[in-house]
């Protein structure tokens, strides 16, 4: 461990306590708790009005590794505990990390209900095309004749082109970047830390030791060769067009970015508008 | 600590049970409410829709009921008291979370209006057929507390004390109404918020360090909580973990920690009892009834009574944890036990085990959709006095 003045600025955002993680060497998810730790320290928000809600995973790992008041729930259902801690602490910053199986697969409901009403909580999304803690089976974004256990001659299933399911789900920020992108990545962070509404950051990622193993496309380096050679930087691009393919580009950028009434906001605006006087508002303690 | 008199609809009204439900959480302090609707609860949460904004409470009708029975938990971590509703359906869906609640000790109320099953099974008509799903129906063990209100008025009152309970022990607590309770309209009063106790939430009295305990217990082998976004900086977990809420992987931390989620309740199962006894003095026959059931077993007694049979009734209102001392300490001095139930056996099963062969046990069951006829429980206990 580094000691004194060596001490990494992380460092004192993690459980150093819990070291070391059980993360791959190579592993994207790393360089994702990176960014957000560095996104947490250019906002200069107050870390104790942050916390970190995850499901179950690889991904869903990071919320027992970050010093904050961190909560590790049951398996896609991050986004509604998210919902409610954030519906009782309206004053907190509510983060969601977990990986595209729980956010998509099996919390797909829960996303896009979460983004239609504007739930203002940050969803950051680390997708590897797999399940990579049970061993590598077909995801909801796997791409099209990508390799996994449990579709061993090659995956037949159209995948989920995230941004496009996050826009039409109506969220207020849409960005898609790779671990390649490290700066970019913290900026989005950095963006809808301070952004109110549903956000949404997709973090594309290497898993060297289950997916990439798989579909013979090398070690965790060799994936940031590619994702560096394969990647298009295209801020504003249609997100219809964000398909990914087998070994094909993969158009990042930052795509969304309005403005809607939060879900309390939107509550608040019709409750006074009907009750009137009777109307009890519930107090937010929000200051924007 | 006293209610909150802005929640309090003092006075006497016309209610049915899933209006004086949602009373009653009002009463208990309750400004959260996240659920989906489903017959026969459905009022509950129509009526909490309409009066919350009134009181300054948030009703989110969320979309489906596991969403419903985790989001109640984030916004008990938030500091809220917390409830869904639902019936036998939902509750099914909602099971992964009561599991989650149990293990991370999160303070929140389940109320299931309970209608005939399996499945769809009877959506407008009465059963009691998730007893056992109460209590069992997550995996892994653990234990909740169950409450089983049989009257409007009951509803209110009970419901008060559910949340007070699950503050209190902090485990999820089972409302078990059934849709003849929830949808009987009778009188509720309601009294001033001054004379409704309130178990307020157990604070943590530690202050945030590096070496904070999330989950110390207390004496009762209760832990307190913190408050979320104070620099606690603590980690809940469903899995199993230290009293640092770190996951640990191995046997010893497991039974340390399933042994004390299970033992807060049963160690303090004679402090969590509420039984109502009628007519046992001299009571040759048992009846164990619970529910709507309770009532009808009135019928029952009376004319069982009138007959010159010695027949009381023993009503369990909590029914998890069983009480079980008591219903050991009837088996010494009783004849025989009816236990009758909507359903195919489920609490009746506990009352063999605990009669453990001194006296008979006769099952009435009934699959639901309409209440037992009295007469026919009375044709039981006439047989078992031959
Ligand atoms: S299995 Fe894959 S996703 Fe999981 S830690 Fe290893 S490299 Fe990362």
């Amino acid at each position: 461990m580094s000691q004194g003045e060596h001490r990494n600025p992380v460092e004192s955002f993690l459980r150093m306590d819990r070291m070391p993680h059980i993360w791959c060497p190579g592993c994207g998810i790393g360089i994702v708790v990176n960014c957000f730790v560095r996104a947490l320290l250019k906002s200069k928000i107050d870390v104790d009005s942050v916390s970190v809600v995850s499901g179950i995973g690889c991904t869903g790992r990071i919320a027992g590794y970050f010093k904050v008041d961190s909560f590790h729930t049951t398996h896609g259902r991050p986004i509604p505990f998210a919902t409610g801690l954030k519906t009782a602490r309206p004053d907190m910053n509510i983060v969601v990390l977990s990986g595209e199986g729980d956010l998509i697969a099996i919390g797909g409901n829960h996303f896009i209900h979460a983004a239609r009403r504007n739930v203002d909580i940050k969803v950051i999304c680390v997708n590897n095309f797999t399940y990579a803690m049970t061993g590598g089976q077909v995801g909801p974004t796997a791409p099209l004749h990508s390799i996994a256990t449990t579709a061993p001659y090659g995956s037949h299933e159209r995948p989920f082109n995230l941004p496009f399911l996050a826009e039409s789900s109506g969220a207020t920020y849409v960005a898609r970047w790779t671990t390649y992108h490290v700066r970019q990545l913290t900026k989005a962070m950095v963006d809808v830390l301070n952004k109110p509404g549903f956000c949404f950051v997709e973090a594309i990622a290497p898993c060297p030791t289950i997916y990439q193993r798989r579909n013979r496309m090398g070690d965790g380096l060799e994936m940031m060769r590619f994702y560096r050679e394969h990647s298009r930087i295209a801020n504003g691009a249609d997100t219809r067009s964000l398909d990914i393919e087998m070994g094909g580009e993969i158009v990042v950028g930052k795509f969304i970015d309005r403005d809607r009434p939060t879900y309390l906001e939107a509550m608040d605006e019709e409750l006074s508008k009907r009750l009137g006087n009777r109307y009890v508002p519930y107090p937010t303690g929000v200051k924007r | 600590m006293k209610a909150d008199p802005m929640g309090v609809l003092v006075g006497a009204h016309f209610l049915d049970g899933d209006h004086a439900c949602c009373e009653g959480a009002l009463a208990a302090g309750c400004r959260m409410v996240f659920g989906y609707p489903i017959t026969p609860s459905t009022e509950v949460v129509e009526r909490i829709a309409r009066r919350f904004p009134m009181v300054g409470g948030v009703f989110i009708q969320m979309e489906d009921e596991i969403a419903s029975s985790i989001a109640i938990q984030g916004a008990a971590w938030g500091g809220k008291k917390v409830m869904t509703v639902t019936s036998g359906p939902g509750m099914s869906l909602m099971q992964e979370h009561i599991g989650f609640a149990a293990m991370t000790e999160t303070p929140c109320v389940f109320v299931n209006v309970q209608r005939g099953g399996p499945s769809t099974g009877l959506p407008t008509l009465p059963g009691q057929a998730d007893m056992m799903q109460a209590r069992w129906g997550s995996h892994g063990d653990y234990e909740i507390i169950a409450l089983s209100p049989n009257s409007p008025q009951e509803c209110f009152d009970l419901t008060i004390v559910a949340f007070n309970m699950s503050e209190r022990y902090r485990v999820p607590v089972m409302f078990m109404m059934d849709e003849s309770v929830g949808h009987m309209t009778e009188r509720v009063i309601i009294p001033e918020s001054t004379e409704i106790d309130i178990e307020p939430r157990r604070l943590t009295r530690a202050q945030p360090s590096e070496d904070y305990e999330l989950y110390a217990p207390e004496e009762d082998l209760v832990p307190q909580m913190p408050p979320v976004g104070a620099g606690y900086r603590f980690h809940v977990t469903g899995l199993t973990h230290d009293e640092k809420g770190y996951p640990v992987m191995n046997a010893w931390v497991q039974e340390k920690l399933v042994r004390r989620l299970v033992d807060k309740i049963r160690k303090n199962a004679s402090e969590i009892a509420i039984n109502q006894e009628f007519e046992l003095e001299d009571a040759e026959v048992v009846i164990v009834a619970y529910g709507i059931t309770s009532r009808v077993v009135q019928r029952t007694m009376f004319l069982a009574r009138e007959k010159g049979l010695k027949v009381g009734v023993f009503r369990p209102v909590v029914v998890w944890p069983f009480p079980e001392d008591r219903i050991r300490e009837l088996a010494g001095r009783a004849k025989a036990f009816v236990v009758p139930e909507l359903n195919y056996g489920q609490v009746y099963y506990e009352v063999e085990r605990l009669v453990a062969g001194r006296a008979p046990c006769r099952l009435v069951d009934h699959g639901g959709g309409a209440l037992h006829d009295p007469a026919d429980i009375l044709k039981v206990v006439e047989e078992v006095l031959r």
